[in-house]
């Protein structure tokens, strides 16, 4: 009998490679294939010395091997999810979109996760989404009268692979969409910036909400029992300025350290986004499993 | 006679002294005066950029739009420029309109390291017709080695320029020297300089730069920019004339539109405060100043603290949340 839903992993760079990791250690998920495009890249390499059953034929190895998963964690690209995700609905595989393609259902497991289980595509919106939507969310919920919410990210350029770069508009566009998606606040705009600094810096959020009488104590205990709920899956997310209202607007920040698993712990934005996506697919598969 | 082409981000990084709050009479009326001097490039917008206006660096009074209309039906002979930094503009939202309104140069702009992040910025500007720069801000964070390999990014993927930015005031005149010198000999497409005056520099390190090779010098009208103010422009275009070289611009107009900017724009001429020496030396970006200041009156710490722990941090251009980090961190460590 079948005990774990079988996963593939397609992409082996910066993320990719960190949800193996994850994926490794889950009591209800089994990776069947990690697929890249170079078997000697740093993550092909790493995967391989880790036993995983690997691939460089990209997409094609799912397309000939359809049913080597249940489920698809596509950490490639924008560009190349777009082309991905009708080639995963044909072939009935759910695919978690760890990319920025705007295609399928946006998903923070603190938010919504029940509602995207029975989506064939869940996107995971973006690392910054990941960690400011959050609390951004929880302000929504208890605040009315909101005219304008910004997120702000700062990753330590070292986190940032090639797809991260070569993506960044979407970035931005998607980490909007879901901001409004969620708070329900037409209003918004994500800024992300890249910090080179060595040591790199750990990789933060500022969330700013302009809005005129904000009730701070019931705000500050909604952004609390959030900042909880968000520990459960990422053990590293830290509140680390509580909210205050300060120039009309309300101010607050958070801080997510990584777990060290595929880079080191400065690399909270990797970590938040595939905490994320392996809790979605561990809900998943409790599901389907039984 | 060797040639310099003088590129004026008065109404772009003077945003900044004003908190972003330039009008289109601002706009319209400077562009017209700077127009008629020959000035051949004018940068247009908010302090950061087009797509920038945001409360983590300051909303604008006018939309980008408004801005770039008002100076584009006041420019005859000028091109029409934006800075544009990718994370806080896209292409779709912030480049294509502002390409659509008529700028002729959109100066795509990243943190010094981090050249491959304008690739899709750069490359889509040309594929429009369009005149397309790379910019490398607070060029004082890295190595001549970095700059020139950063550099040569942006030139491949189709930039006609490469700027380098002294955004915190913080370069001396013999880094400038090595690194435009280095530039000019590696590169195949022009090589470009902007000053700040944190610490005295601008005028001083423009020429530096200028006889290390570079041909586009950036200055503004009455220094006016962010923190201690840009080389200025009234300065800047003589002193080349005078060390020989041909900047094609009508001194006496160029000192009328400065006469103008002092009186329409400024609201006080930028000056080295002992707040702006510390930026310099902490090396963050000069923008940062009324930030710093407001946050940590707010907070009741010293300002000079805030910067000094910035610098430590090497947090850079565009990461003025930090600001709120460290001035409540200060503020825990006194109250306990």
């Amino acid at each position: 009998m079948q005990n774990k839903l079988n996963v593939a992993i397609l992409g082996s760079g910066n993320i990719g490679t960190d949800l193996l990791i994850k994926v490794l250690r889950s009591p209800y998920l089994k990776c069947t294939w990690f697929i890249g495009r170079n078997l000697s890249s740093p993550g092909m390499r790493k995967a391989s010395s880790l036993g995983v059953n690997i691939s460089d034929r990209s997409i094609d190895a799912i397309i000939d091997n359809p049913t080597c998963c249940d489920l698809v964690f596509d950490a490639t690209t924008a560009s190349y999810h777009k082309k991905n995700a009708p080639v995963f609905k044909n072939l009935g595989i759910k695919a978690i979109d760890m990319t920025p393609s705007q295609v399928g259902e946006m998903c923070v497991p603190s938010i919504n996760l029940k509602d995207c289980l029975a989506s064939l595509n869940v996107n995971m919106i973006t690392c910054g989404g990941q960690t400011a939507i959050p609390v951004a969310y929880s302000i929504s919920r208890v605040q009315s009268g909101i005219k304008y919410i910004e997120i702000v990210s700062s990753i330590s350029s070292r986190s940032a692979g090639p797809g991260t770069r070569a993506n960044i508009d979407e970035y931005v566009e998607n980490s909007e969409s879901g901001l409004s998606q969620m708070t329900g606040c037409q209003n918004v705009k994500a800024i992300l910036n890249l910090n080179p600094a060595i040591p790199c810096i750990d990789s933060q959020s500022s969330i700013f909400v302009s809005v005129d009488h904000p009730n701070m104590d019931v705000i500050t205990e909604s952004v609390a029992t959030m900042v909880k709920q968000m520990i459960n899956y990422v053990p590293g997310y830290e509140l680390i300025v509580p909210p205050l209202y300060e120039n009309g607007r309300i101010a607050a920040m958070v801080k997510v350290r990584g777990l060290g698993d595929f880079l080191p712990q400065y690399a909270g934005n990797l970590d938040i986004i595939n905490c994320a996506a392996i809790t979605l697919a561990e809900a998943y598969a409790k599901e389907k499993l039984g | 006679m060797k040639k310099i082409t003088i590129s004026d981000p008065t109404l772009r990084d003077g945003s900044h002294a004003i908190k972003h709050q330039l009008t289109v009479k601002q706009v319209s009326d400077y562009c017209a005066a700077i127009d008629k001097a020959g000035v051949p490039i004018v940068e247009v917008g908010h302090g950061n950029g087009i797509g920038a206006s945001s409360i983590q660096v300051g909303l604008s009074r006018e939309s980008d739009v408004k801005l770039l209309e008002a100076a584009r039906k006041h420019l005859t002979n000028a091109k029409l420029g934006v800075h544009c930094i990718p994370g806080f503009a896209t292409i779709k939202k912030h480049i294509k309109p502002a390409l659509d309104i008529g700028v002729d140069i959109v100066r795509c702009a990243c943190h010094c390291t981090e050249a491959d992040t304008t690739r899709n910025h750069i490359t889509f500007v040309r594929e429009q017709g369009k005149q397309a720069f790379g910019v490398l801000m607070m060029s004082h964070m890295a190595p001549a080695d970095v700059l020139v390999e950063e550099a040569m990014k942006m030139e491949s993927y189709g930039a006609e320029a490469v700027i380098i930015m002294d955004s915190a005031g913080a370069l001396l005149p013999d880094k400038v020297e090595t690194v435009i010198g280095r530039l000019c000999d590696t590169l195949n497409v022009q090589v470009g300089y902007h000053g700040h005056n944190n610490l005295g520099m601008g005028v001083g390190n423009s020429i530096v730069a200028a006889k290390a090779g570079a041909t586009i010098i950036d200055g503004t009208a009455r220094c006016f920019g962010a923190g201690a103010g840009n080389t200025q422009l009234e300065i800047l275009v003589p002193v080349l004339e005078k060390l020989g070289y041909e900047t094609g611009i009508d001194l006496y107009r160029l000192l009328d539109a400065a006469d103008l900017a002092e009186k329409e724009l400024v609201q006080s001429i930028p000056r080295v405060r002992s707040i702006s020496v510390v930026s310099g030396l902490a090396g963050v970006f000069s923008g940062f100043t009324s930030h710093v200041e407001r946050i940590s009156k707010q907070y009741g710490v010293d300002p000079r603290d805030v910067f000094f722990r910035l610098g430590k941090r090497g947090i850079v251009a565009g990461q003025e949340d930090m600001i709120i980090e460290e001035a409540y961190k200060l503020h825990q460590e006194k109250t306990g």
